[in-house]
């Protein structure tokens, strides 16, 4: 076929193009995702017994801030990394934002504690599960974010992966914040960062075997 | 130079909103600068520029609806064009080592080529190759120029099976060049 010939049919009864394709796939990603991580926090894991008495205490409020920043970075750099030639910016630096906070925070808490029971704090209760549970309540983001990318076009495969990962972790992890009993900054910036890194390395490492176009 | 990104622009984001003619004006404008731009990048496998130019017409076309009208189209275009040269470098990959240099955005409207060579692929092949739900919509919409009603009625499809079956069946075109 010559080219003018293939310009003629992608041309021909080609119609209007609705507006709004990265808002319209990433809202309709984080409904799905974030249904299908409260359902599965519910069944799988329940809702915290305290859930209204902890809410009156700020740090319930502080946890649940540190997936919802992280989530609205992930999903300012992948709407950024969904469309060819827009660059992603500070967007992806952004991360360390929240990041710093936590540990500035977490510092803080162990300064002041005393010696015996500053690892107490990094481990609370259920840091051996607490990675594992916020990585699969993130799963259905996870296929959400990558349904919304893949109907997008990222020329950055491995980082529109990771960041679609980040979206899905942090998705998980708010989700998660309504299970978990924990409180300290030390666990909440060891074991919630190190349950939103898994999908995102998982995703970094799908993006360029997914995200082809 | 600026007058071409907003001229091409201009046509693109008609084609957008509907216009036909304006869409057909743009991918034959954009094809020009395309063959141009590839043509110098690719001097060492000249024979493979046209295949590769309508490989980055499809992906432009299929990707469309990633075009904001507040971002510069020769980024966007420039963009798409580096994807696929570098995913179409690599594919050959693994017997040379092929580095030229990609180069700037700017020089992406900076010289225009309407000389078409032959492409070495026929996309009429690949599009045969097809399944039937998206080589008839294709074929009878956007080849022989029959309405959607009309081809839904001929292949007893459902006219939003047929929307479908184009959109579908023009990204299964893609994914078939790529293998």
């Amino acid at each position: 076929m010559e080219t003018d010939k293939l310009v003629e049919m992608l041309a021909r009864q080609a119609g209007p193009v609705a507006r709004g394709a990265v808002p319209r796939r990433y809202g309709a990603a984080l409904a799905a995702g974030g249904a299908g991580a409260l359902l599965l926090m519910a069944a799988f894991l329940g809702v915290r017994p305290d859930l209204a008495q902890a809410a009156r205490e700020p740090m319930f409020w502080v946890k649940l801030a540190l997936p919802l920043a992280l989530l609205a970075v992930a999903l300012l750099a992948t709407a950024r990394l969904a469309r060819p030639g827009v660059r992603v910016g500070y967007a992806a630096e952004a991360v360390l934002v929240p990041v710093g906070a936590i540990w500035a925070l977490a510092a803080v808490a162990l300064h002041s504690a005393a010696p015996g029971e500053r690892l107490a704090l990094v481990l609370g209760d259920t840091w051996t599960v607490c990675p594992f549970n916020i990585a699969m309540l993130s799963v259905p983001a996870f296929a959400a974010a990558f349904w919304a990318m893949r109907g997008l076009a990222p020329t950055r495969p491995a980082v529109a992966g990771a960041f679609s990962g980040l979206l899905a972790g942090a998705v998980g992890a708010a989700a998660y914040c309504l299970h978990c009993p924990e409180m300290a900054p030390p666990f909440l910036g060891t074991w919630y960062l190190l349950g939103m890194a898994i999908p995102a390395l998982a995703g970094a490492m799908a993006g360029p075997r997914l995200l082809r176009w | 130079m600026s007058g071409r990104e907003a001229h091409l622009k201009a046509l693109l984001l008609r084609g957008l909103s509907g216009e036909a003619a304006a869409y057909a004006a743009f991918l034959k404008e954009l094809s020009a600068f395309l063959r141009a731009f590839l043509r110098g990048r690719l001097a060492r496998v000249p024979d493979e520029v046209e295949d590769l130019v309508q490989e980055t017409l499809l992906a432009v076309h299929n990707q469309r609806h990633t075009y904001d009208a507040a971002q510069p189209l020769t980024a966007w275009v420039h963009a798409i064009a580096r994807y696929k040269m570098i995913d179409f470098l690599r594919r050959r990959a693994g017997r040379e080592a092929m580095n030229d240099p990609l180069g700037d955005e700017d020089d992406l409207l900076a010289t225009s080529d309407e000389e078409a060579r032959e492409a070495k692929r026929d996309m009429a092949i690949l599009l045969a190759k097809l399944p039937d739900r998206h080589r008839l919509p294709i074929q009878h919409v956007k080849i022989e120029g029959l309405s959607v009603a009309e081809t839904a009625k001929l292949t007893g499809m459902s006219e939003s099976a047929v929307k479908v079956g184009i959109h579908r069946g023009l990204k299964a075109l893609a994914a078939l060049i790529r293998e």
